[in-house]
């Protein structure tokens, strides 16, 4: 059976909905202080200095005040920290995750099943790491790779295993813990997560995925990814996320280093579906070194809100930031995402591309920054901010920051904002599509740009998503 | 055969000021036949199309659009047809299902739509068209059957969903009729009138008639922005519509200049909501020596 046709068969919402019973081998008290700190880093057995930079990380924490006072952002009032579970060991016997997924229990191999990831990893993909909870469960990679010296494996393993490099750039010089609250949140109880090491000249041809899944209610996952791309090395790392639904508000906070050598070329893309009672909160950020080029793409569809705007900091010449967002915000959602790019270095360029969609009266942000520094000279940047609204009920806001300290620079500028039009819906029905297939090849045509971009199998799974946020409401 | 019978048909904006715009429209096309509607500048023209073709935006207050079908043109459906299969006011309808029917709207200004390829749009219109054929055909028993049967086909994925005209038949499908106008093959990779020049996209409309093969087009200024070259491929693509597929056209133009290659076998002048004259070709040539004042006066004088 091919995933297409995978896909097809198990296309509802109950893909993601599914509840598994909560097993667990090890799960933290509720709230957080200093002792539950202690108790997750031995749970880990981790060394000395990392469990004094999560201490160190909590005190930013409680030293911090929440982001408030942001114009039109999500209400994070509801988001109190000491209510939640910030740590659940999942039942598996192999720390580090199996590579095997007939050795996870069934439950756990059932929600992966459910969701594609197996099948996916078979057709289209270089390695799979699989996050249950707060830890990884299942992680793989094609031989091949392992024999050019890359490295894809649980960041807790990377800890034991690789504890040289991750000293060096775990949270160090890309996102200190005292960079916002809730980075200073995630550096405290951060678990599980992605290492990903390129060698020099390495090109990883076929992505490599991670999926993260919360199946437990009032939990918080704080998964940390690390991508490291040695010069002129490639990769494309690919997040996926999910939970069911639970009355409980979940937290999400996740933070992502990338660290982009000379000449070296990173894809990271997200297609993000948390449930409607999740805060997505994240942290990612990119160092881009001499001629090195990011790319970031993020499909926000999910979460009750989202906060998200990868950065990219161009710090050699040459360097190149390309981001695509998109969101979706359907009734009660609050989707505030975003990019930021710092030219920091001469003939730097970024392109920005942001199309959001809001339906239901739903909301959608693009809050963005471009900083060109003095002595930035000939880069350019190019924005682009459409927003699709279906109704009247429904808002979007585009507030792209711009501060430019260099006056031999390029900067463009679009924005759009529109509401789907009744012409076009009429046009298309005349040829013979119904209401809802109409509205839908729309808004599939206004996000062609993103699914372009993204590998097959990911492009149609962020159309699906799209189609479910679209299900019901149309009509 | 089919007819489209457009029976004192009054219409108003369906806004609440309700401005009235058609006052007692009577028409009637045949398959195969080929009329022209003229008139001046607000006469209600357009109104009258986009009414065919089930807009919204306006509100029918009396009167009727009958589509009658007969075997012949009911000949790829499965289903035991009663009599009211073969005779349905249109006005009952939705767009989408009107098309199912084989009403054909070509329209003045086209919409543009990024992102959704020629080849994509055409395929899912044309597959969405021969689905809705059937199921307006079905008995409600079973209708209901198929809906609660579950999830439709989005139309999301692409070239690789199903539907009755699979991606290589419709490839070949649609390379013959873009050879027919003349169109350069890149024409099906491009976004559905993004960017089309004026020309460009009432010859993507006469195409995309030429692949739903309806049994009546309605063509709203077909020949508006065209240049002469483009002209005669639009000209070709219409008469190929009537003498290939049988389609009775109503052509809605403000100039004589396109009848002289689609020559038409009627013509009907409007005038504030009403036809006042129909004639043969030979009427429009009148028109254009005498203008429309000229009809007016005798309106007028005789009413």
């Amino acid at each position: 059976m091919s995933s297409e046709e995978h896909l097809k068969q198990t296309d509802t919402e109950a893909r993601f909905e599914f509840k598994k019973e909560q097993k667990s081998a090890f799960q933290a008290e509720k709230g957080l202080n200093e002792e539950t700190i202690r108790v997750i880093s031995e749970d880990k057995d981790e060394p000395e200095w990392m469990l004094q930079r999560r201490l160190r990380a909590l005190k930013h924490f409680q030293n911090m005040p929440m982001p408030t006072g942001w114009p039109e952002a999500p209400d994070l009032s509801e988001v109190d920290v000491d209510a939640i579970v910030p740590y659940i060991r999942p039942d598996v016997d192999v720390r580090g995750g199996v590579d095997d997924w007939r050795d996870l229990p069934d439950e756990i191999k059932d929600t992966f099943d459910k969701l594609g990831i197996p099948e996916a990893e078979k057709n289209a993909l270089s390695g799979v790491g699989a996050q249950y909870e707060s830890e990884i469960v299942y992680q793989n990679m094609q031989e091949q790779w392992q024999e050019k010296g890359v490295v894809f494996c649980d960041m807790d393993k990377a800890v034991q295993e690789h504890e040289e490099i991750v000293k060096e750039y775990f949270m160090t010089k890309c996102v200190p813990p005292s960079d916002n609250k809730f980075a200073a949140l995630h550096g405290a109880i951060w678990s599980g997560g992605s290492f990903v090491y390129v060698p020099e000249d390495v090109t990883v041809n076929m992505p490599i995925q991670a999926y993260f899944r919360m199946n437990s209610e009032g939990m918080g996952q704080f998964e940390h990814t690390l991508i490291i791309a040695e010069k002129g090395s490639e990769v494309h790392y690919i997040e996926g996320c999910s939970a069911p639904k639970y009355s409980a508000f979940n937290l999400h906070s996740g933070g992502v280093e990338v660290f982009v050598k000379e000449d070296a070329h990173v894809q990271y893309s997200t297609v993000q579906n948390w449930s409607k009672n999740t805060y997505n909160l994240n942290t990612k950020r990119a160092i881009v070194e001499k001629n090195g080029r990011m790319e970031w793409i993020s499909g926000s569809m999910g979460s009750k809100a989202t906060m998200l705007y990868p950065a990219s900091i161009l710090k050699g010449r040459g360097a190149s930031d390309n981001h695509i967002t998109i969101a979706f915000a359907g009734k009660g959602q609050n989707i505030d995402t975003g990019a930021k790019v710092y030219h920091n270095a001469p003939e730097t360029k970024s392109t920005i591309e942001s199309k959001s969609i809001s339906k239901d009266g739903g909301r959608t942000n693009y809050r963005g920054l471009v900083h060109i520094a003095d002595g930035a000279y000939n880069s350019s940047t190019a924005v682009e901010c459409d927003a699709l609204m279906f109704d009247n009920e429904s808002t979007s806001d585009t507030m792209p920051y711009m501060e430019i300290n260099e006056s031999r620079v390029d900067v463009a500028h679009e924005a759009t904002v529109g509401k789907i039009g009744d012409e076009d819906i009429f046009y298309l029905q005349s040829r013979g599509l119904d209401d809802d297939d109409a509205k839908q090849m729309i808004v599939s045509g206004f996000i062609e740009p993103i699914t372009e971009e993204l590998p097959i199998e990911y492009a149609v799974e962020l159309n699906r998503l799209v189609e479910l946020e679209m299900e019901g409401s149309l009509g | 055969m089919a007819t489209l019978e457009i029976k004192n048909l009054h219409a108003e904006v369906a806004d609440e000021d309700g401005e009235t715009i058609l006052r007692g429209v009577d028409l009637e096309v045949n398959s195969g036949e080929i009329h022209a509607l003229m008139g001046p500048n607000g006469s209600g023209k357009s109104t009258t199309a986009k009414i065919i073709a089930g807009h919204p935006a306006y509100r029918v207050t009396d009167g009727d659009i009958i589509l009658h079908l007969d075997e012949d043109d009911l000949a790829d459906i499965d289903e035991d047809l009663d009599e009211e299969d073969y005779r349905w006011s249109l006005l009952e309808l939705e767009p989408n299902e009107r098309a199912a029917l084989g009403i054909f709207l070509g329209f003045q200004y086209p919409a543009e739509i990024e992102g959704v390829t020629m080849t994509n749009f055409l395929r899912q219109a044309l597959n969405a068209k021969l689905g809705e054929r059937q199921e307006l055909f079905e008995d409600e028993d079973e209708d209901a059957e198929e809906e609660e049967a579950g999830y439709e086909t989005s139309p999301m994925e692409g070239p690789v969903d199903d539907g009755e005209v699979g991606v290589a038949e419709f490839q070949q499908l649609l390379k013959e009729k873009m050879e027919l106008l003349d169109m350069d093959e890149k024409f099906a990779r491009r976004y559905l009138n993004a960017g089309f020049s004026g020309g460009e996209k009432k010859q993507n409309e006469v195409l995309q008639a030429a692949i739903l093969e309806p049994s009546i087009a309605v063509l709203d200024e077909i020949d508006s922005g065209l240049d002469i070259d483009r002209l005669q491929d639009v000209s070709e693509g219409i008469n190929a519509l009537r003498d290939e597929q049988g389609t009775g056209i109503l052509q809605i133009t403000h100039y004589q200049r396109i009848l002289d290659y689609v020559e038409p076998d009627h013509v009907h002048i409007m005038l504030d909501g009403r036809i006042v004259k129909s004639g043969d070709a030979s009427l429009a040539s009148q028109l254009e020596d005498k203008g429309y004042d000229w009809v007016r006066e005798e309106v007028y004088e005789t009413a």
